[in-house]
């Protein structure tokens, strides 16, 4: 609850990342969501995932929409700005700030409402334009601040807590966005944070539009018996195709991986991802595999997880526009104004 | 039909071109108005054309207008009729006395012509068909041909219309001389087998001086480059489009780093109006100046982030290119008909800046000036142009740049502020009392500065509240803020009528040239005006004491409520009664025939002699 506040006191022997930051320094505001809810976990991945980049907490944008999983900036990165926007338009004020300033990083939330229902089409541009972001969805297929009704999300033939029956068909995020080039697609499970720490972790040193689905139960309205994103569904349906390791520096590949059993790929920033597969087959460079493995798996109604699909040299949006290196929110009348002596050429090629 | 003397008039008349949408009439016409300007006489051109790409009828008309009436002026002296389709009409609205230019390559029964115009035939298509046999190039050159054989039939100089074809072909040898080649075409046939000139005639002046001649949409779009704008997002929308477009061509020379080449700008066509305001609102969150253009409908779609902006104090800039509504309306035709849902756009208690150029000019000045007011203010500014000024030449003084003039980047904390001791920062702490709080741009500062911005109420340190008092006392902040603004948004221009009067007149935006011509009109017909152009709002305080000076003041406005007329009762408290609305929203551009008549009507009525003194 918000009115409690959090103690600032921390132990002093707490471990320290590289920057000498600890965990408490990655911390937000004390959640005010349902004790137990399944953002709640996705917030201490992010914390985890931040704490362990070694990321200036500051140099974080944390951008949502409107909803539940909206929320959570306020609990997490406590240093950083955070932005609680508009219903379903988180996909292009994180575009916006972006275009502003390309040296921070971008962390997107939201949730399946937000960007499965009203904003399906910023989700889906913000993506095409390869915006360099890490885009992730607290996805529990019901609408909780408004007391239960489906989302988008929610599959056909699952039951409401009050017993109504989904007809539509779901919206599969992670099959859209695959489609519409998203060079970095991974799907985890808020209640499998040994998955999801190292997801988020390689979502962000990505360049390029990154997304992550992540299922989290929501435990007031759909963790009953029937609905296909409660925590025992997704337990036994979660179908991982890979686990992953993110290894950053210059170290070499410390851990023995048997040969055969990884794929490692080398981000831009020089991260390297060692996929140790579980699916022996799985191929996370192959996008139209990842597409027709995914719908298959879907008609199984098993639950695909891990890294789905990389591609390490993607460009993002300013690689596109070609804009300077400096951020544009630094430039001055100097770099921006062409001048008085500019302006009469013009005049005079008006006359 | 009585018997009509032709119309003889120099430097003084209005030729409009009948043409189909989508012939490459365009650029032939607008070199027919450029070519007056050459000879140092002031011309007004207006496109009038349709929602289409191509077949639709579409018409240019351009005032020769050496007195410097750059307003529509209403009726046609010559026609240049080119589009069977509109020909009745067309030739239905010329003046009596007038003229009419047609293609006579196929005889026309005398029932289509009129007895008191004066008809002149050049058969076009005989002439480009026996000239050439590509038939782009028929289409092309046909248009060359008229305006050649206008050139003689008005007697404008050929030298000066070969000049400016040079300056158009530069570079591009082959089609200087075929044009020149068209016009010439035209031109020695008007002369070898018609009486030249006619009686409307072109005669050189200086009346032009160094004035430019720009589109209002291009001239904002440079004042955004002028003024800082990094980021410009947007949907195509009738008439806005052309913003982005010359946002664009002007950044590709003006903006991009010599040494790299690399672009210092970014400009992003959204999925939609609401994709772009948001891209917008992101950017100068995060510290870029960043617009959007857009009209009517796009506004409709843009409401939630408006309020947004106002609410969680984010600047950010919309230029509104108004076109007729309400839903789509008449896209292509003018009206000043967005200044109520601009002023109080979105849901809740919200006010907006509003700022309204007259002309080009103007509308690079203010664009500029947005940018600032956008920081200064921490809100959103609208900059209010229409159809008529954005998409139309308008002569306009040069473009000036002051060297010396800074970017206002408003308050905002840097990272050395924060490191001050017993520095307080509270997003929404009113530390000056002008209403208007500091802010920090993300990434500022490792443990100081940070807050999350929200469109729930909040605390003075932007912490989530929904407490009455923080609430209420955080909106009463922003009237105060809104008070401040009355005093740095542009001041409302007053002039004063020769003689002292009772009565005054209120106008706005692109009203501006008809306004100036219909006093003139009006003093002839012994009717004194003082008049005002607002500017801006928040109203300045000179516009309650202008109207409080006046027993009745006119507001002249291009939509059917007096909107603008509406927000100065809403805002300053005024009696209804005292503001005579003056409206014209057809779509056509507003006219100082209209005004004058308008006006004086009302002014003639009140000289009638109150009943009771007749009687006694």
């Amino acid at each position: 609850m918000t009115y409690i506040a959090k103690p600032k006191f921390q132990h002093p022997g707490l471990p320290k990342n590289e920057l000498g930051y600890t965990h408490r320094d990655y911390e937000g505001k004390v959640s005010t969501l349902c004790a137990g809810c399944g953002h709640d976990s996705i917030t201490a991945s992010i914390i985890e995932a931040c704490y362990e980049l070694s990321i200036e907490p500051h140099r974080v944008a944390k951008i949502s929409g409107i909803g539940c999983s909206s929320k959570t900036p306020d609990y997490f990165l406590g240093n950083s700005h955070g932005f609680n926007s508009v219903h379903g338009r988180m996909p292009s004020v994180l575009t916006g700030a972006n275009l502003a300033n390309r040296d921070l990083i971008y962390l997107g939330v939201s949730g399946d409402g937000d960007s499965a229902s009203i904003g399906f089409g910023q989700f889906a541009h913000s993506i095409r334009r390869a915006v360099n972001m890490t885009y992730i969805v607290e996805n529990n297929g019901v609408y909780g601040l408004t007391k239960g009704q489906f989302s988008a999300t929610a599959d056909r033939g699952s039951k409401s807590k009050k017993g109504v029956m989904n007809t539509d068909n779901a919206i599969d995020l992670v099959a859209i966005a695959l489609q519409l080039g998203a060079s970095f697609v991974a799907r985890s499970f808020s209640g499998d944070k040994s998955q999801l720490v190292p997801l988020i972790a390689a979502a962000i040193r990505h360049k390029g539009a990154a997304f992550i689905d992540v299922i989290s139960p929501c435990i007031a309205f759909n963790n009953h018996a029937g609905s296909t994103k409660s925590f025992d569904y997704v337990r036994e349906h979660n179908d991982a195709v890979n686990r992953l390791d993110v290894l950053t520096g210059r170290d070499p590949i410390s851990v023995e991986y048997a040969p055969g059993t990884v794929q490692v790929v080398e981000q831009h920033d020089g991260t390297r991802l060692a996929l140790r597969k579980i699916d022996a087959d799985y191929d996370a460079n192959d996008r139209l595999a990842a597409m027709t493995f995914l719908q298959k798996h879907a008609a199984k109604g098993q639950v695909v997880t891990g890294l789905l699909y990389v591609d390490p040299d993607a460009e993002d949006l300013h690689t596109h526009l070609d804009t300077v290196e400096t951020p544009l929110n630094t430039l001055e009348a100097k770099d921006l104004c062409p001048g008085s002596a500019a302006l009469e050429k013009i005049n005079a090629s008006l006359r | 039909m009585s018997v009509q003397s032709p119309i003889s008039s120099v430097n003084d008349f209005v030729v409009r071109f009948a043409n189909v949408n989508g012939s490459g009439s365009a650029s032939a016409n607008e070199l027919f108005a450029r070519s007056i300007l050459r000879h140092g006489v002031p011309v007004s051109p207006r496109n009038i054309f349709p929602s289409n790409i191509q077949g639709l009828p579409t018409w240019y008309e351009v005032r020769v207008t050496e007195a410097g009436h750059l307003g529509a002026r209403g009726g046609v002296d010559l026609m240049v009729a080119m589009n069977p389709q509109t020909w009745d009409k067309d030739v239905a609205s010329i003046e009596p006395g007038g003229y009419l230019f047609y293609d006579s390559t196929k005889p026309m029964p005398s029932s289509k012509f009129r007895a008191d115009i004066t008809v002149i035939g050049v058969p076009l298509t005989a002439i480009t068909n026996s000239t050439y046999t590509d038939p782009r190039q028929r289409q092309l050159f046909k248009n060359i041909i008229y305006l050649g054989a206008l050139c003689a039939l008005l007697d404008l100089d050929p030298k000066l219309v070969e000049q400016l074809i040079g300056e158009q072909y530069k570079g591009k040898e082959k089609l200087l001389s075929s044009n020149v080649h068209a016009l010439h075409l035209g031109r020695d046939w008007a002369l070898q087998n018609l009486k030249c000139p006619i009686g409307l005639q072109v005669k050189k002046s200086d009346k032009v001086g160094d004035r430019i001649f720009m589109e209002g949409n291009s001239a904002a779009a440079l004042g955004a480059v002028y003024g800082g704008a990094t980021v410009c997002a947007w949907y195509p929308i009738t008439p806005s489009s052309s913003v982005a477009e010359a946002f664009t061509s002007h950044c590709k020379k003006l903006r991009h780093d010599p040494e790299t080449g690399k672009a210092k700008y970014a400009i992003v066509q959204g999925e939609d109006e609401l994709a772009s305001i948001g891209i917008v609102i992101g950017a100068s969150w995060n510290g870029a100046r960043a617009f959007t253009a857009t009209s009517g409908p796009g506004i409709s779609l843009m409401t939630e982030f408006i309020g947004l902006s106002y609410f969680a104090e984010i600047p950010a800039v919309i230029m509104n290119i108004q076109r007729a509504g309400p839903s789509t309306g008449m896209p292509t035709r003018t009206q000043q008909c967005d200044i109520i849902a601009c002023a109080y756009a979105s849901h809740g208690d919200t006010k907006h800046v509003l700022l309204f150029p007259e002309d080009p000019a103007e509308a690079f000045e203010f664009a500029a000036q947005s940018f600032d007011l956008a920081d200064r203010l921490q809100t959103m500014i609208f900059l209010m142009l229409d159809l008529d000024i954005g998409m139309n030449h308008r002569l306009c003084r040069p473009l000036k740049w002051d060297d010396a003039r800074q970017y206002d980047r408003g308050k905002v904390m840097t990272a050395e502020m924060l490191n001050e001791p017993g520095r307080d920062f509270g997003r929404y702490l009113d530390v000056d009392g002008d209403g208007i709080p500091y802010r920090t741009y993300p990434g500022t500062h490792p443990t100081k500065g940070s807050f999350f911005t929200r469109g729930t109420s909040r605390d003075r340190y932007a912490r989530y509240s929904e407490e009455g008092a923080i609430y209420a006392d955080n909106m009463q902040r922003l009237v105060r803020k809104f008070e401040t603004a009355q005093d740095m948004v542009p001041r409302p221009l007053q002039a004063n009528a020769a003689r002292p009067t009772k009565y005054g007149v209120i106008y706005f935006g692109s009203t501006s040239p008809a306004m100036d011509e219909a006093i003139g009109i009006l003093e002839a017909r012994g009717h004194q005006l003082d008049r005002m152009r607002i500017r801006a709002f928040p109203f300045h305080s000179s516009v309650a004491s202008f109207i409080a000076d006046h027993d009745f003041v006119y507001v002249v406005e291009q939509n059917r409520d007096g909107q603008l007329r509406q927000l100065i009762v809403n805002e300053n408290g005024i009696d209804p009664v005292r503001l005579v609305p003056i409206l014209h929203y057809d779509g056509t551009p507003i006219t100082a025939r209209f005004i004058a008549n308008a006006i004086g009507d009302h002014q003639d009525h009140l000289k009638v002699t109150p009943l009771r003194k007749a009687v006694s």
